[in-house]
């Protein structure tokens, strides 16, 4: 095959790539966006194959071997986990970028002068890049797993030390370009990627868990500006559109995240909720005594009542893996005539639309979940409003409160409605650490419990 | 603790002090029930379905001396007093400030009393607030009353007959009672408009979507405990002007109008009634305390040129189950207070408690020391205190600042680069914008599957490896392409298969029939 051939279906894939995020627009279009994705890869890789006389059947084990660990991964995880899997995915991009940065590299190339110069500062930024998104993505992993605590981890002058090792990797890329002999310029690279790994250590552990969105996201646009990179140094425009995409997406989830906490990237990035939150709460805090406590019983009465009923989860939801029981209640009160509506907020959940796919799992119809904009303005026309293991979205503090940590952070208005229940395991307080002044609110009754066991309940009692 | 729920004696009362959802749920909380015959038979709750929720019924005489703690709606009259066995407990209305000898009584007979009508205005007491939820039943009440005796529909409406335009209600005082009267005039079709000497109000009056008046006066309405002020002749003459106006223009008027202990204040004299047009309606809800309209007869209906005045004085009473059920669950929230364990405990550390307890031990209490004061914010501070959304986003400056330096980064390639980097450099720039218009358009409960679907397609590195490992002849590189190849490949097909198990998850409602059936 010759080479402009293999250049314009290189560009037919690149536009496949680009109507598979289009079709991701809507629920309708989305599996044949996928399957898009999919044909673009498959041909880029044969044309790829074809385009060099090599081992080739070593290379399609390999990729063989690949795809059965990738389908197994794929086809066992459990739809909680995709946080976790989608951190693990991010950091085989980023180890895929530095290894290949550094095969381009000991492969050398026969370039002069200018050219040259780029060529290198190409295999070196591939390769920085790479390294802080393998390293950041498994500490995400991490974190998102549960192997290493959830908590931010702030050291003394942590910023300082993140501008430090950046100009550490801005040196060692100036001594690399200008170390004559390889072997030089192979002990800069390492040094390079040693300091790029701790970076992406340091980043990542000092943000806390409720940040794991946006963390996750921008993990995500990394790994496309590794792709990117990857695509420069190897003269590749494939590469370069794909990682330009995957980039760009990354970057607007985070900041669609960002938006969600009201809160500017560079805040999340570097200065966590956790260090901001001294002067904390709304003043006198108050117990359980202090709210209207109900059981299942009478959770199942109010709703029986009711003809419009909202269900707002969070993350407490996932955890107790109550989706197929809050699916099950839904069906339930459908049946019995009752609208039911989700609101979902941006950032509940560790993960840009997790919620969404743990309703999606339970059997949830999509049409019937809303996000928090679609939401809000019909809330006050709501007879009960179910929020189940959410908090940090459903604080009134975060609107009325200048004072709040939280202040301006856009919530599901659910004190709106008429009546809210809440079902939670205790009076703990929410990621940020905020006292929600919700729980006190006159139409506001509790439900303690585990949230799984709680909609048993209310669902046995339904019936 | 044994409790006692007895009939009302009060002329044309049907209420009760709790129906039996209430008594079900002391029994549950461990106390023991007496209720006397006939105690709720004029608001639907049957002797019988006290005993179901595990109450004994019993006669009069039993029912007054068996408990510890009775619990009713009014004040106990003086028989109901001699009933009252020495020593025993009570909770009920009171109105001390206008009952001096009622409380030297209760004192005398050493009765431990608590008036329901003292519950402080703080956010913790409010599910006790018997005067809340019994204020708001009468709010409603008062826009059906009105209804009834004015003689055209509510709605505005176009039929084959002619068009009738919406009624026009006017309401006085936007307390609980006025804002459950602009609710329900609201929902029958009215165009409502609302006046309230308490200018903060007018940010809840709005959101039901009523009018606000407002006159011109540097005095604020506003007294203790979130209560009206009696208010100073000058206001007085700004607001009957005010009412004079929107009299000729006006089909119900209904007055809430109420200031703790003393008269209710006149609103409507005579002039003003007069310049209503006939066949219109004023509910008065302060009959009880004199009346807000200089014509009310309490208790009456009464017609002056046209003009009906209705002057109810028990009007809760008029809706005897909805009335009694709060009442049930007020108490309820009250008796928890009162006897966390079960016995009664009188916690004077605590504010509720204070302000309600009346007599104890052959000594009075009220009034309380130490009023607490209404938790702020109360409605209107908030519009006082906003919150500002900062957008995250850089400021202007920021972002001109980036473009510029965007810019100028380019010019910068443009000047010293090759060739071929200044096309890759296209292509990067052009994917970026398709990028970032293509993913704005990707809808929120997608945005799992978009991270999966770029995870799997930014496994296009995999080309990266497939080309090194093809055309290299050394083994390091060989071995470095191949693990590379792995690893990307891994993301490809993981990130392309679980992105199908998510998206053929999400189904909607048609897909599920035409899926399952």
């Amino acid at each position: 095959m010759t080479e402009q051939m293999a250049h314009i279906v290189y560009l037919i894939a690149g536009v496949l790539f680009i109507f598979s995020l289009a079709g991701l627009a809507k629920q309708e279009t989305a599996r044949s966006g996928n399957l898009c994705g999919i044909i673009g890869m498959a041909i880029a890789i044969l044309v790829a194959m074809a385009m060099a006389s090599g081992l080739h059947s070593l290379v399609y084990a390999v990729i063989a071997l690949g795809a059965v660990l990738g389908a197994i991964v794929a086809s066992r995880v459990a739809m909680d986990k995709m946080p976790e899997l989608v951190a693990i995915l991010h950091s085989f991009v980023g180890l895929a970028a530095v290894l290949v940065g550094f095969a381009q590299f000991l492969k050398g190339d026969n370039s002069e002068g200018v050219e040259h110069l780029i060529h290198q500062i190409e295999t070196y930024v591939a390769i920085a890049i790479g390294a802080i998104t393998f390293t950041g993505s498994i500490i995400a992993w991490g974190k998102l797993s549960a192997t290493l605590s959830g908590k931010a981890l702030t050291l003394p002058g942590r910023n300082l030390i993140n501008l430090g090792m950046l100009a550490a990797i801005v040196y060692c890329g100036v001594k690399f370009c200008q170390a004559d002999a390889p072997e030089d310029q192979l002990l800069w690279l390492y040094w390079n990627t040693a300091i790029a790994c701790v970076l992406g250590v340091h980043l990542i552990v000092a943000i806390g868990g409720a940040d794991m969105p946006v963390v996750v996201s921008m993990l995500n646009s990394y790994s496309g500006w590794a792709a990117a990179s990857a695509g420069f140094m190897l003269s590749n425009n494939l590469l370069i559109i794909t990682g330009a995409l995957v980039g760009s997406s990354g970057a607007i989830l985070s900041y669609i995240m960002c938006r969600g906490m009201n809160r500017s990237f560079a805040n999340v990035i570097f200065g966590g909720i956790a260090s901001s939150s001294g002067g904390g709460g709304s003043g006198e805090s108050k117990g359980a005594e202090d709210c209207q406590v109900v059981q299942a019983a009478q959770v199942a009465d109010l709703l029986r009542q009711a003809e419009k009923v909202a269900i707002v989860p969070g993350y407490g939801m996932a955890v107790a893996r109550a989706q197929h029981g809050v699916s099950r209640l839904t069906q339930k009160l459908r049946d019995d005539d009752t609208e039911v509506y989700f609101g979902i907020h941006e950032v509940a959940g560790r993960l840009p639309g997790h919620m969404n796919v743990l309703l999606a799992e339970a059997d949830v119809p999509y049409d019937i979940v809303l996000g928090r904009e679609e939401i809000n303005p019909d809330l006050a026309e709501m007879d009960v409003v179910l929020v189940i293991g959410a908090n940090d979205i459903v604080n009134p503090d975060a609107l009325e409160n200048p004072e709040s940590p939280i202040a301006g952070m856009p919530q599901v208005e659910v004190w709106q409605s008429k009546a809210v229940v809440v079902f939670k395991r205790g009076m703990a307080t929410g990621y940020a650490g905020v006292a929600n002044p919700l729980f006190f609110k006159e139409n506001t009754r509790m439900c303690f419990g585990d949230a799984s066991d709680v909609v048993e309940e209310v669902l046995g009692a339904l019936e | 603790m044994k409790l006692g729920i007895v009939r009302e004696t009060f002329e044309g009362e049907r209420r009760v002090i709790a129906t039996p959802e209430a008594v079900e749920k002391w029994v549950a909380a461990g106390h023991k029930v007496w209720v006397e015959q006939g105690a709720g038979d004029r608001c639907s709750a049957s002797d019988a379905a006290y005993e179901s929720a595990g109450a004994k019924v019993v006669d009069t005489a039993t029912a007054w001396t068996e408990p510890e703690l009775i619990l009713k709606v009014h004040a106990p009259n003086d028989t109901e007093i001699d009933r009252l066995p020495e020593g025993r407990a009570l909770i009920s209305l009171v109105y001390p400030a206008q009952n001096p000898v009622l409380i030297q009584r209760l004192e005398a007979k050493r009765i431990t009393s608590f008036a329901l009508d003292c519950v402080p205005r703080i956010t913790r007491a409010q599910p006790m607030d018997v005067l809340s939820s019994q204020t708001g039943i009468a709010g409603y009440r008062a826009v059906l009353n009105g209804a009834q005796h004015y003689g055209r529909y509510f709605k505005g409406q176009i039929t084959a007959a002619g068009r009738t335009p919406p009624a026009n209600v006017l309401i006085i005082g936007a307390g609980v009672a006025g804002l459950a009267a602009i609710a329900t005039a609201r929902d029958l079709g009215a165009q409502v408009k609302v006046f309230d000497v308490r200018a903060p109000v007018k940010e809840e009056v709005e959101s039901l979507g009523a009018t606000f008046l407002e006159i011109e006066s540097e005095e604020s309405g506003e007294g203790v405990g979130g209560y009206a002020k009696e208010m100073g002749k000058k206001s007085q003459d700004a607001q009957h002007e005010l009412f004079q106006k929107e009299a000729a223009n006006t089909d119900l008027v209904i007055t809430t109008a109420l200031i703790p202990g003393k008269p209710a204040p006149l609103l409507l004299p005579k002039e003003v009634v007069e310049a209503l047009k006939p066949g219109s309606v004023i509910v008065d809800l302060a009959a009880r305390a004199g009346g807000n309209c200089e014509l009310t007869q309490p208790g009456e209906v009464v017609d002056h040129k046209g003009v009906t005045i209705i002057g109810p004085t028990l009007i809760e009473s008029e809706l005897p189950r909805q009335a009694s059920d709060f009442l049930g669950q007020n108490v309820t929230r009250f008796l928890t207070l009162l006897s966390p364990k079960g016995e009664m405990s009188v916690d004077l550390e605590d504010d509720i408690i204070r302000c309600m307890l009346i007599t104890r031990e052959g000594k009075t209490h009220w009034p309380p020391e130490n009023i607490p004061q209404p938790d702020k914010p109360k409605p209107g501070t908030t519009a006082a205190a906003p919150v500002t959304m900062n957008e995250p986003e850089d400021s202007g400056v920021g972002k001109y600042m980036f473009a510029a330096a965007i810019l100028g980064l380019t010019l910068l390639v443009g000047a010293k680069a090759p060739k071929d980097f200044i096309e890759h450099y296209t292509v990067f720039v052009l994917a970026c914008v398709i990028g970032y218009n293509v993913v704005w358009g990707v809808t929120h409960s997608l945005h799992t599957p978009l991270m999966a679907v770029t995870n799997a397609i930014s496994g296009i590195i995999v080309l990266g490896g497939i080309l090194l490992a093809l055309t290299t002849v050394s083994k390091a590189v060989l071995w470095l392409s191949l693990v590379a190849v792995l690893v990307a490949s891994i993301n490809v097909f993981g990130g392309f298969l679980v992105t199908h198990r998510m998206l053929k998850m999400f189904r909607s409602d048609k897909d599920r029939k035409g899926g399952k059936a």
